[in-house]
């Protein structure tokens, strides 16, 4: 069905079909229309979930880890400070093998009290043993986190899944909406280590250094086989609904000399800024990653490559760019554009294109010469 | 609502636990499990009750334990219990956590469950420190007691999470003692029959926390009471009744020093302190005499 929908009420709309059994979220800006949807919906009787109105993201995430561990599914919602107040108990989820899945919206971090746009909220949560995906557009939230419910609770997975999308610029736009007809595509969970108090067990005991080292792996383990999962899921949901997916989105990339790499809805400006370039005969392309654990393997051979940060990681660099630098050998432009909700257009993404010096950091609106 | 004190025979808490000697939150724990029977889960948050239930792969606890972090047992255990209410399962959800994980850490997550009517019961055994770590003062140790962190003595009184507690209006709370299993077995069972959040507060009196010998736990927690440090009291629906050990001592207290001489953490207490107390033991009696008489 189509309709209209801001990226808040898509996420709200896909919870509503995935029917998780348990909801607990606290409000925050400029996550609160997700959580008043699926509040809307469960008070209409359209969502038969119940709903914990949790007085903190901490007892948020612990709320759905107590759900989640009896087997049945969970769904939170949050931004910014709210993810890094919860992040004690996203590596409890995680350690704790539990496909809960939470929608980020993104936003900067305190202080100052902004509100806008930024990914480093999400990228503190980078090693935590959450899957992550960021979208685009307000269809890509529905469709991914439709997929990220089947990705969190297949049994070569259990683990939790982040889906993020960009504060205000994606969270508040209205863009066309088709929703689907869900079918079986997110079949019934089975979670293996489900409480069972006719077979009681310990969870989260104390654990001596040899067994919890096996535990550490056993989740890298399971990012590495969520891989196959992640593309036969996406293979799917483009055989039964017709939007294809992939670990990165592509624009132009074939005969690319120059490739953009950024996450969310500045990596789908970066195709407008390719389309730009390529009228003036620089062979751009745009590559925007959509997972970022699993961190897909790019194909930059033989490339000149700008990767664009909305996120920084002091005394070191831009997340992205030097997770790139970590993968390739290609040289790398480094630009940090849009912190705390900076605009930034595809003419400024085509400018960082043209002007790139390779090897460098260049932070957009503060060094000059781009 | 009169409960028949039959201590079944089951034991839920197996033999080799890692508890130390004299250990009376182990000792609570075996009758709040065989109150509350085979359909229960435990959420155990840090505290001595992590390390006492053994190490993977083994453990020494026959019901499903759920370890959490340190603040966050109440919101775990409001997850679980909605999710077991959503599957029609009538499976008890108990909290069991210490003074740190119920005073200090997880006084929000605990207030938040209470508020939203959580259908569980969380207990907190209480031994007045942090003793998981080595003793350090927390907000429920006593006035007066040395602790690692309050080497003189602790200069602030113990917080008064019971009053916290009945702010939210809970449908059942009490306090118990683990010197008195009987009366812990029948306010486990009586606050499991209710439906909603309730709360009972276990005084857990420890051996090397405390500085006594091992073999004195039961002696003193009955101390604890007689001399009115500890009141034994249950709430219904709001209405109050002292129990009968602690209508005793309010007749006639023992002095409070036979209380506080046999352990190590009050050596040496400034008799100003001992004043102190004295007077905080008169007010608190009145004050639970008040409210039982109105109620």
């Amino acid at each position: 069905m189509k309709k209209i929908a801001t990226g808040n009420k898509a996420v709200a709309e896909a919870v509503k079909q995935a029917a998780p059994t348990v909801v607990a979220a606290y409000p925050i800006t400029p996550q609160t229309e997700v959580v008043e949807q699926v509040a809307e919906f469960v008070s209409s009787g359209e969502l038969k979930s119940r709903y914990i109105a949790v007085e903190s993201e901490h007892s948020a995430m612990a709320a759905c880890i107590g759900a989640s561990i009896t087997g049945i599914r969970t769904f939170t919602a949050t931004s910014s400070h709210g993810l890094l107040y919860m992040h004690e108990m996203t590596n409890w989820a995680a350690g704790a093998r539990l496909p809960i899945v939470m929608a980020n919206v993104n936003r900067s971090l305190g202080p100052g009290w902004n509100i806008w746009a930024e990914h480093t909220d999400a990228l503190q949560e980078r090693d935590t043993g959450w899957l992550q995906v960021y979208v685009s557009t307000v269809q890509e939230a529905y469709d991914a986190m439709l997929m990220a419910f089947r990705i969190a609770e297949h049994n070569d997975v259990l683990l939790p899944v982040m889906v993020n999308l960009d504060g205000f610029l994606l969270s508040h736009i209205m863009q066309p909406l088709d929703t689907v007809d869900l079918g079986d595509f997110i079949p019934p969970i089975h979670l293996p280590h489900a409480i069972d108090v006719k077979n009681p067990a310990g969870y989260g005991c104390l654990t001596g250094p040899d067994q919890q080292f096996r535990f550490r792996w056993d989740i890298e383990r399971s990012i590495r086989d969520s891989v196959k999962v992640i593309e036969e899921t996406e293979k799917e949901f483009a055989k039964r609904f017709g939007r294809k997916y992939g670990f990165t989105e592509d624009y132009q990339c074939a005969d690319a000399e120059v490739v953009i790499v950024a996450l969310g809805t500045l990596g789908k400006e970066a195709e407008v800024a390719v389309d730009l370039l390529r009228n003036e005969g620089i062979k751009a392309g745009s590559m925007r990653m959509r997972w970022l654990r699993p961190f897909p393997t790019l194909d930059l051979k033989g490339r000149q490559v700008v990767v664009i940060d909305r996120d920084y990681s002091f005394g070191r660099g831009g997340i992205l760019a030097t997770e790139i630098v970590a993968q390739t050998r290609e040289p790398v432009f480094s630009v940090i554009a849009g912190l705390g909700g900076q605009e930034v257009t595809y003419e400024d993404i085509a400018g960082f294109v043209r002007n790139r010096r390779i090897g460098e950091e260049f932070w957009f609106g503060v060094n000059s010469n781009v | 609502m009169d409960i028949i004190a039959e201590i079944p025979k089951e034991e839920y808490i197996l033999k080799c636990t890692s508890a130390c000697a004299g250990c009376s939150d182990s000792l609570s724990l075996r009758y709040v499990l065989k109150a509350a029977g085979p359909d229960t889960v435990l959420v155990v948050p840090a505290c001595c009750t992590s390390v006492i239930q053994g190490i993977y792969p083994n453990t020494a606890f026959n019901v499903p334990v759920y370890n959490i972090a340190f603040g966050a047992a109440a919101a775990c255990a409001s997850g679980m219990s909605n999710a077991f209410r959503a599957a029609g399962k009538k499976t008890n959800v108990i909290v069991y956590a210490g003074d740190g994980g119920t005073l200090d850490i997880g006084i929000q997550a605990m207030s938040g469950a209470f508020e939203r009517g959580t259908d569980f019961l969380y207990i907190c055994y209480d031994n007045e420190a942090y003793g998981n770590t080595g003793m350090q003062r927390s907000s429920g140790t006593p006035l007066g007691a040395r602790t690692t962190t309050t080497p003189a003595g602790k200069t602030d009184a113990k917080k008064d999470i019971d009053a916290i507690a009945a702010a939210h209006d809970l449908p059942y709370q009490a306090t118990a003692c683990a010197a008195y299993p009987q009366d812990l077995f029948k306010k486990v069972q009586k606050a499991l029959a209710f439906r909603g959040p309730s709360f009972i507060h276990i005084l857990a009196p420890c051996p090397p926390g405390w500085r006594y010998s091992t073999e004195k736990s039961v002696e003193m927690g009955k101390l604890a009471v007689k001399s009115g440090m500890w009141v034994l009291y249950e709430r219904e629906y709001g209405k109050l009744s002292i129990g009968a050990q602690s209508k005793v001592a309010m007749k006639k207290p023992i002095p409070l020093e036979d209380y506080l001489k046999p352990q190590g953490r009050f050596k040496g207490i400034d008799p100003k302190t001992v004043e102190i107390l004295k007077q905080r033991i008169a007010k608190n009696f009145a004050k639970l005499a008040a409210e039982e008489a109105a109620s």
